[in-house]
């Protein structure tokens, strides 16, 4: 009988929870308590949409505007995906609220990408009195019964002195070990009465233990495969950036002179330009980084969870190496790739124990193979895709003068297609947690919200927005809330007329049966415009560079709409499904 | 290869914690063969005890995601031999046949008894392991059955000692039984 399974694993005693906040004298309401919470959580940014059943809530806001940064998004879509992006850049929790009925289910596509991505949320929805529950009422939803699988956690509360507690335990669940959204729902009546308030963080509880004890005898095993390796090589995932172990990441590849290469949510984690990152993975990712995984010997793999579209054909994914699994989710180990050793832990408590033991290494042959592999990709993609003489423009050539120009600290919010493919190739991010995109979900329409959300997180830096054309059309109106509360966000449409990567695979794999792929489209500095935000359009490869200064020098919001190649495609390519041995360069 | 397998989930007292557990086997398209839930030895504390047929490696992974659920302690696969469980069954047989002078023997041979008669049926009680239990519905049909019943799996695993003792320890701690009940 395997150990793991007579050990206690979840139960860790702490101290007692600290007493938070002020309570007021008088029994107050259920929505006011719900105010008073998020203010004692340290909540200073709110999206949200206001409706019936969460009315209360919003009167009670009222009274402290002075506290709480209440943005009025167009649609329930556009706040979750903002407060992503705000939660993303800031490393706070993201709060959304949103009324009963089709207010909750509007949630339902940003939790469930909030939940693939590991993003800290807290959806606040209000529900039809607790008397009505269950009767087909008005705007009545089962938003528990919907949100059950893309949520860390829910809650119904039907008492108003029940919210504190809720929402403490809310905020624990969403931030801690792998984050998470959570969603509250408040019934009408547990708004209006009364209650006593008294706010006590959550800080413990018996069934979930969010951090893992790191086993000591887990990193011996981990330090003694590193060290043994000849061709040893890091996947660095979401999990570095999240743990915020980007130092600690570096430190051991630089120790043991170890290439780093990147999934898509770990973009950013390591400088493009550091000598010992290698790029980045995935379906559309670098050549080098992708076949040197059925080449190295110790595959060390931090905080990523072996997406199908890094692993390709699982059954020839490196299995010629060893692998190490760095993950504080217990779930994710042994889920896809099978584990030879296995640290169930915090990234960066991982790699603090690890440096130490760590001998340093020289590894110039294996990383000098890096570099060859680089080279041919080189030739045959990037460097038509990055300096073009002729042609229309080029998605590339449009990213790397943003890149130039921001000097890779920008913060770039990706929405998804080819458009992601490329940013995601060829922007130099030089700054943890500048790259905000829909990962798990591949949630088109993602970008334009989730860079506001980018923008209110990190007022300070520029945050550029790279969209298709096909995405934009999907959340355009949060237009209206860059204009009202004056987030100075770049947006940058690359047109190509095409929904551009399913037009891709329809060439590559549909015989160019082009079925409901290509895009009559509107005047999108017009649309622009109408919401008060300036804009510009470029056809032309002279303009282009005028334009991104243009775009980057205005201040406020600007959208910069980029009439590319109508029918480029993203190489590299691992088909869908197929060995990442069957990478295509053309 | 499928096989039956028993699985054991320790969780906290919630609404809604049978739907969090089971919409994790529909994902994986494992079908559930029987359930029961009660509390344990530990007040608010309870045990679901689920049988399905599914390969181990794959029921791991479903594991893997049960225990990620806030409100779950522990959740553990056993094989048949890890664990002494027992099901019940009742037959509801019609009155007349109570003539036939074999039924005496069948309760006696398969260490059955009648709970209850009325003028129209009894009713016979028979725990026991699902296969002694069906053999018993097909030794009844003969006598004019007119209903069956028959409970999910009840379990106690051989090595849980030192799992129980680690959850008697919970029930010093506050509990997450969060019953938002109006």
């Amino acid at each position: 009988m395997q150990q793991k399974d007579v050990l206690p694993m979840k139960a860790k005693p702490v101290d007692e929870p600290t007493p938070v906040a002020s309570a007021p004298l008088q029994p107050i309401t259920g929505a006011e308590a719900v105010i008073r919470s998020l203010i004692a959580e340290g909540v200073e940014t709110i999206f949200g949409y206001p409706g019936g059943a969460i009315m209360p809530i919003y009167d009670a806001l009222y009274d402290f505007q002075d506290q709480v940064h209440h943005i009025l998004v167009r649609h329930e879509q556009g706040a979750t995906h903002a407060a992503q992006g705000y939660a993303r850049t800031s490393g706070k929790v993201g709060v959304v609220f949103a009324t009963s009925g089709p207010g909750a289910t509007n949630l339902v596509t940003g939790l469930a990408d909030a939940h693939m991505d590991s993003t800290p949320m807290v959806c606040i929805t209000g529900q039809v009195a607790a008397a009505l529950l269950g009767t087909d009422a008005f705007q009545e939803t089962d938003v528990i019964g919907i949100t059950m699988p893309i949520t860390k956690w829910n809650i119904q509360v039907t008492r108003p002195e029940d919210i504190p507690g809720a929402i403490a335990k809310a905020f624990y669940i969403a931030r801690n070990g792998r984050p998470g959204p959570v969603l509250v729902d408040i019934t009408k009546n547990a708004q209006v009465a009364k209650c006593d308030f008294q706010y006590q963080k959550c800080e413990y509880i018996r069934s979930y233990r969010p951090v893992p004890a790191l086993q000591e005898d887990q990193v011996e095993a981990a330090a003694a495969l590193i060290n043994s390796a000849k061709k040893p090589y890091i996947l660095c995932g979401h999990g570095v950036l999240i743990a915020n172990a980007e130092k600690e990441l570096i430190a051991l590849a630089e120790k043991a002179q170890i290439p780093i290469a990147s999934t898509l949510l770990g973009l950013s984690a390591v400088p493009v330009d550091h000598p010992l990152y290698v790029g980045y993975l995935g379906m559309h990712g670098n050549y080098a980084p992708n076949i040197k995984t059925n080449e190295c010997d110790v595959l060390i793999a931090v905080g990523m969870r072996f997406d199908d579209r890094i692993t390709g054909d699982v059954s020839t994914y490196a299995s010629q190496a060893k692998v190490l699994h760095i993950e504080i989710d217990a779930a994710e180990i042994n889920k896809i790739i099978k584990a030879d050793v296995a640290v169930h832990a915090d990234a960066k408590a991982a790699l603090q124990a690890l440096l130490p033991k760590i001998q340093p290494q020289q590894h110039d042959e294996w990383l000098q193979g890096f570099k060859e592999a680089d080279r041919m990709e080189e030739e045959k993609v990037t460097r038509h895709e990055l300096y073009p003489t002729e042609g229309g423009l080029k998605m590339a050539e449009v990213i790397r003068l943003i890149s130039e120009k921001t000097g890779g600290h920008a913060v770039l919010v990706t929405d998804v297609g080819q458009h992601q493919m490329i940013a995601s190739r060829y922007y130099r991010f030089q700054d943890p947690n500048t790259n905000i995109t829909s990962g798990g979900m591949g949630t088109m329409g993602f970008a334009l919200p989730a860079a506001m959300g980018a923008k209110v997180g990190t007022p300070e830096k520029e945050v550029v927005a790279i969209i298709g054309d096909g995405c934009f059309q999907m959340t355009l109106q949060e237009l209206g809330t860059i204009y009202q509360s004056e987030i100075g966000v770049k947006i940058v449409i690359l047109n190509n007329n095409f929904l551009g990567m399913v037009r891709q695979w329809q060439q590559l794999f549909f015989d160019k049966r082009y079925s409901s792929t290509e895009m009559i489209n509107p005047d999108f500095v017009q649309i622009a415009k109408g919401f008060y935000v300036p804009g510009r359009k470029v056809t032309d490869r002279a303009e282009i560079s005028a334009a991104v200064d243009e775009m980057l020098q205005h201040k406020g919001a600007y959208l910069l709409e980029v009439v590319v190649e109508k029918e480029d495609n993203v190489f590299p390519m691992v088909p869908a499904g197929a060995p990442i041995a069957n990478i295509r360069l053309e | 290869m499928q096989k039956e397998y028993t699985v054991t989930v320790y969780t906290e007292d919630r609404i809604g914690i049978t739907n969090r557990i089971t919409v994790i086997f529909t994902r994986r398209g494992i079908n559930i063969t029987s359930l029961t839930t009660a509390e344990t030895e530990i007040p608010g504390v309870y045990k679901f005890i689920i049988t399905v047929m599914s390969e181990r490696e794959k029921l791991e992974k479903v594991v893997g995601q049960i225990e990620k659920l806030i409100e779950i302690h522990r959740a553990f696969v056993h094989e048949e031999d890890e664990v002494v469980y027992q099901e019940l069954a009742l037959y509801k047989i019609s009155t007349k046949s109570l003539h036939n002078g074999n039924i005496e023997k069948l309760i006696r041979d398969n260490n059955a008894r009648i709970l209850t008669i009325t003028a129209d049926y009894f009713v016979i009680e028979k725990t026991g392991h699902q296969q002694e239990l069906i053999a018993m519905l097909k030794k009844l049909e003969p006598y004019g059955l007119i209903e069956y019943s028959k409970s999910g799996r009840v379990a106690i695993v051989k090595w849980s000692r030192r799992f129980h003792d680690h959850l008697k320890e919970l029930a010093a701690k506050e509990a997450d039984n969060f019953k938002a009940i109006s």
